[in-house]
């Protein structure tokens, strides 16, 4: 752990303030929801105080009828088209989302949330109970994926959109698509899930465990009360991402951009030190992530998505998820993510197919893994652009601005 | 053999653009229904069922290719093998399954045949027929396997594994116990056979054959 901290400089106490006051006090509209609207949570309670964060572009037509909702991946956020307001880079999902894009926000009203345990303004760990006034900490009841989507049906109440044109996301966001779809079939008129599952597998919880246990083995965790105390376990977090970012990578990727090559020397060290480039990349990874991310809503994510089985809710046949529903289907997945691999959306066209449901499905071939649905990758925005125009069409909405 | 039907000379709708065969195909087609098309291709023949019969026409294709320009055009295709994947939609989901010169490529006719039969209450098949007479000139002439516009390939590099004639596809129609609801064959120029022409004489001038079929329920 000491070593692998080092040569790094840690997290200024600024850099962390900001991170944190974005968990109550966002740089995004939020909407509350007291007593009267309690929150049912799978693990049995009720959350009477929530609080979501939500980003919105483009504009709702006057029957609000093009409502697109975007769900985000494990530690994305809600701004998924401008700049983050924690490091300053831009949205997550540029690459889809914006004018004369695939998911066009001159065409499209664009609604994303931050999930429901997360850490940028929607009620997560690092939130203040207000039954306490001290962060939630790990007495936040453990959510999951459907009380994630629970809550962003919540929030469309509140916008007054009825009915979703489309919901859209990659990964987890994927999973939250499949949800949607299967809890709301009335409500999405369309829905495009990316490299996801129906369920998680044994070797991403696995994963996800390595991770947890890091933040966990970390002293500062403090046995989860480390806000309360006033400092942030940084080093367990960082090597939670670490280990993490290796799976959303592919091993050409990982080959072509850093190979063997040593970092800023000739010969190796001899050491421990970050002698390749790979090992300074991944440390460079971990510590720009602890910068933005609370290690509680970490656990709590990861957990979510582990519990994900979205059949084992319909008598263990995912069919069942789907039967009756009219939502037409997009689904794609990339030839080298071995983290959800082709063979999870298979199984979800099957399902499809089996429940009678309109499904498109496509393996887009690309060396870049996991992440290939966040970055540039021109089949896929074909791909959702087609998708998404055809089913505009379909909708009745009006064609999309010539340019 | 009344199946055999008289086509009009002129099908219903015509574009320059699209595989005679395709036009057949379409011809067979009520407006309106729901269609799977196995081995869609571009997705030329759903389109053409989209725009001018108004049907929900779903397509299953093994290149991906294929596959990603027809969900770029807003055409509804899964990538998957018709040899694995049919057996994954249930049964009367569909009005007509589709399987048009792709017979030849499948690894399991028979089973593909039944899968079709199973999952749409009406299946139509198209395929080069390996009876023609050019064929069988190519054969008994040259010594070689035919080399034409409707089988380009060469034996060694040929997808197409699974060569019919349209005698031998009657005969399977046979042992699946299937219904032919319609049977055209097709001329080199693309035009359809007299249709009161004996087997042998389809067999020997027909390049290609679009058969209709339904379970004998």
């Amino acid at each position: 752990m000491e070593n692998l901290a080092e040569p790094t400089a840690p997290t200024t106490e600024a850099e962390d303030a900001l991170a944190r006051r974005e968990a109550d006090q966002p740089h995004s509209p939020v909407v509350r929801f007291g007593p009267d609207r309690p929150l049912r949570l799978d693990a049995g309670v009720a959350l009477d105080h929530v609080q979501i964060a939500y980003q919105t572009y483009g504009e709702p037509n006057a029957a609000r009828t093009n409502a697109m909702l975007v769900c985000h991946a494990l530690t994305g956020d809600q701004h998924a088209a401008n700049a983050n307001p924690v490091t300053g880079k831009p949205g997550w999902w540029e690459t889809l989302v914006g004018p004369g894009k695939p998911i066009d926000t001159e065409r499209f009203y664009v609604i994303c949330a931050n999930v429901l345990g997360g850490c940028m303004g929607t009620t997560g760990p690092a939130s203040l109970n207000p039954a306490t006034g001290q962060p939630y900490g790990l007495d936040l009841p453990v959510v999951t994926i459907r009380d994630m989507v629970n809550a962003q049906a919540m929030l469309l109440d509140h916008l007054g959109i009825e009915r979703l044109f489309c919901v859209a996301g990659g990964s987890m966001g994927g999973m939250q698509v499949l949800q949607w779809a299967a809890s709301y079939p009335e409500r999405v008129f369309a829905a495009l899930p990316i490299a996801t599952a129906a369920r998680h597998s044994a070797q991403n919880i696995a994963f996800h465990e390595v991770g947890r246990q890091a933040v966990m083995a970390d002293p500062e965790w403090a046995g989860g009360h480390y806000l309360k105390q006033g400092h942030t376990p940084h080093r367990g977090l960082a090597v939670a991402r670490m280990a993490a970012h290796i799976t959303y990578m592919s091993d050409q990727a990982l080959h072509r951009k850093f190979g063997r090559r040593l970092q800023n020397r000739a010969l190796p060290t001899f050491g421990f030190d970050a002698d390749f480039q790979v090992e300074s990349y991944l440390r460079h990874q971990g510590e720009s992530f602890v910068q933005r991310f609370d290690p509680n809503s970490y656990l709590y994510v990861t957990r979510a998505m582990d519990y994900f089985d979205l059949a084992a809710d319909y008598d263990g046949v995912l069919a069942n998820a789907f039967r009756g529903s009219k939502t037409r289907f997009c689904v794609a997945s990339f030839t080298s993510d071995w983290l959800f691999p082709t063979e999870d959306s298979r199984a979800i066209v099957h399902a499809l197919n089996a429940s009678g449901a309109s499904v498109s499905f496509t393996e887009i071939d690309s060396d870049k893994g996991h992440d290939a649905f966040l970055l540039h990758e021109p089949e896929l925005f074909a791909i959702a652009h087609g998708f998404l125009d055809s089913a505009a069409k379909a909708a009745g909405l009006p064609a999309a601005r010539g340019r | 053999m009344a199946v055999r039907e008289a086509v009009q000379d002129e099908p219903a709708v015509r574009f320059s653009s699209v595989r005679v065969d395709l036009m057949v195909i379409a011809d067979m087609v009520a407006p309106r229904s729901r269609v799977l098309d196995v081995g869609s291709g571009d997705g030329a023949l759903l389109d053409l069922l989209a725009t001018t019969r108004g049907c929900d026409a779903r397509g299953i294709e093994l290149s991906r290719e294929g596959v990603n320009a027809g969900v770029a055009r807003g055409l509804s295709v899964v990538q998957g093998d018709a040899d694995v994947d049919l057996a994954h939609y249930p049964d009367d989901a569909f009005d007509y399954v589709i399987l048009s010169q792709t017979l030849q490529a499948t690894r399991r006719p028979r089973w593909v045949m039944e899968q079709m039969l199973r999952i749409g209450r009406r299946a139509i098949v198209s395929f080069p027929n390996f009876g023609h007479w050019r064929s069988r000139f190519d054969l008994l002439i040259y010594g070689r396997m035919p080399i034409t516009d409707n089988m380009p390939y060469s034996w060694y590099d040929t997808p197409n594994i699974h060569f019919c004639t349209i005698r031998d596809f009657v005969a399977l129609v046979e042992v699946l116990d299937a219904r032919m609801e319609k049977a055209v064959a097709l001329d080199s120029s693309g035009h359809p056979v007299r249709f009161n022409m004996p087997w042998w004489v389809w067999n020997l001038l027909g390049e290609q054959a679009v058969f209709l079929l339904s379970r004998n329920d």
